[in-house]
């Protein structure tokens, strides 16, 4: 336990990388957001049958490509927290980072799917397979945010941490076939199929592609900035118990000396 | 000691405690038996809603007590220290788990009995067949008992486990009402081959959950 005399003003959190990288690394990332909204909104043409509707799913695609990316990057560092060779706390840190931003932008694919969903299908929802699947997800590691906020010790927290999140990581596949077979079982052929893929070319497949990109290096970026937000939120957590303990110590150092000890209580 | 014996004995004094407490007789049951009733409320009852939704109704009440059930199972741990008692009497943690999972279970099978009658009688249900629903019930309740377990052990101890268990548990808990809702309509108008997949999940569900529960709570109960 340090005492305040040892607390000293908290060093520049260490990130996932130097900032001789991290900062490059935003200015790659906005550059090609900058390029994906150049190409979505202006270089590729409308769709044949969706019209301008089409240019949502270049930031709905890749959007739930990072929300897959975030969890499964959350999966693999609580397992590398709870195998005890590689326990650190920068595991824990990395996964709780990751878990938010695949809740952030599962619940953007939602709503943009939903928009998009609107003028296509003429329906703000369905009950399709991969968006009754990815809704489960979305609370499934909503779950998991709210555990990582309950406080107590950072050791306890994080095992338990990571065995929730590995307890949810299993239920994804469950959730999907699950989902998938309750689907087909009442109607045939949904509203995704595979000639949605089959039908791109060219300049729309570059810009979904590129989305797919920009958006991999937004989350490197972006988780890279939460974990050092959280090292910084652990360091104020220390330096306010650390005060409180300072506090009460001369606060009973004040009271003890006019009183004899038993009364002071 | 086996880890059977062990598990035998935890469950016994689970079982016991509410064989005296008569909570989950006096509580949980009939919270159920008001869902069924709210329900009907809910649904008019003259134009067959009821009856066409009768296993999903069901399975919605029993996933509802069931939360009620892990709440109280874990509750009991609180009180004078006995989840201190728990960690240091040396059984193993696999058998712990094991062991309150089983009484979850018994008293989950006892609530669906008395709310499958109540949804027999006052939804005016027909069961075609009876294996394939006692089949269902059994698996749908070893995956509710098990994740229920393992998520009680997971916020037991913490100040806000009445509102994050359910929170936590529910979404893991789709595909469970998925394949138990399924299962059971095939058991009461489909066809068999219907139900197996579902029971298959059902299954599959169960097996990785008691596995992970074995394998988590021996830990989770340190840290709690």
């Amino acid at each position: 336990m340090t005492t305040s005399t040892t607390r000293t003003a908290p060093p520049a959190p260490a990130g996932l990388f130097p900032r001789a990288v991290s900062r490059p690394l935003g200015w790659v990332t906005l550059v090609a957001l900058a390029v994906l909204v150049l190409f979505g909104l202006g270089a590729t043409p409308a769709d044949a049958i969706q019209g301008d509707a089409v240019r949502l799913l270049y930031l709905h695609v890749p959007t739930a490509w990072l929300a897959y990316l975030a969890f499964g990057v959350t999966s693999l560092a609580s397992a590398l927290y709870l195998w005890p060779r590689t326990r650190r706390q920068a595991y824990d840190r990395i996964a709780g980072a990751s878990a938010e931003l695949g809740v952030v932008f599962t619940g953007l694919t939602l709503v943009m799917g939903s928009l998009w969903g609107r003028p296509i299908w003429g329906v703000w929802w369905a009950w399709d397979a991969r968006l009754v699947t990815t809704a489960v997800l979305f609370f499934l590691y909503l779950g998991y945010l709210a555990l990582r906020r309950v406080p107590g010790s950072a050791d306890g927290n994080a095992k338990r941490n990571s065995i929730a999140a590995l307890i949810a990581f299993l239920d994804v596949p469950i959730v999907h076939f699950s989902v998938t077979w309750w689907r087909t079982l009442h109607q045939q052929g949904t509203v995704f199929n595979s000639d949605l893929n089959a039908k791109i070319h060219g300049s729309m497949a570059f810009t979904l592609w590129w989305g797919v990109l920009a958006f991999t290096l937004l989350f490197v970026w972006l988780l890279d900035l939460r974990y050092r937000l959280a090292v910084l939120e652990d360091g104020l957590a220390d330096a306010e118990l650390d005060l409180a303990i300072a506090e009460r110590v001369s606060a009973d150092d004040a009271t003890r000396e006019p009183v004899a000890d038993g009364s002071a209580r | 000691m086996s880890i059977w014996s062990e598990a035998r004995l935890v469950a016994g004094k689970d079982l016991r405690i509410e064989a005296r407490s008569k909570v989950a007789l006096t509580q949980v049951l009939p919270f159920g038996a008001i869902v069924l009733l709210l329900f009907a409320f809910a649904l008019d009852p003259d134009r067959g809603i009821l009856t066409k939704a009768a296993p999903g109704l069901f399975w919605v009440a029993v996933l509802l007590a069931t939360l009620l059930a892990v709440a109280r199972a874990f509750s009991i741990e609180e009180q004078h220290g006995a989840r201190d008692a728990l960690r240091m009497s040396g059984l193993d943690g696999g058998a712990v788990f094991l062991g309150k999972m089983a009484a979850i279970a018994v008293e989950l099978l006892a609530l669906e009995l008395v709310l499958g009658l109540g949804v027999v009688v006052f939804y005016d249900i027909r069961i075609e067949r009876v294996g394939v629903l006692l089949l269902a019930a059994l698996a749908a309740t070893l995956g509710l008992a098990a994740t229920g377990t393992l998520y009680g052990v997971l916020a037991a101890g913490l100040r806000v486990r009445e509102t994050l268990v359910p929170l936590l548990l529910l979404p893991v808990l789709a595909p469970v009402m998925l394949g138990a809702t399924r299962s059971f309509e095939a058991a009461l108008g489909g066809t068999t081959s219907d139900a197996w997949p579902w029971i298959e999940l059902l299954g599959l569900f169960a097996v990785i959950y008691v596995t992970m529960g074995v394998l988590a709570f021996g830990p989770l109960l340190e840290e709690a």
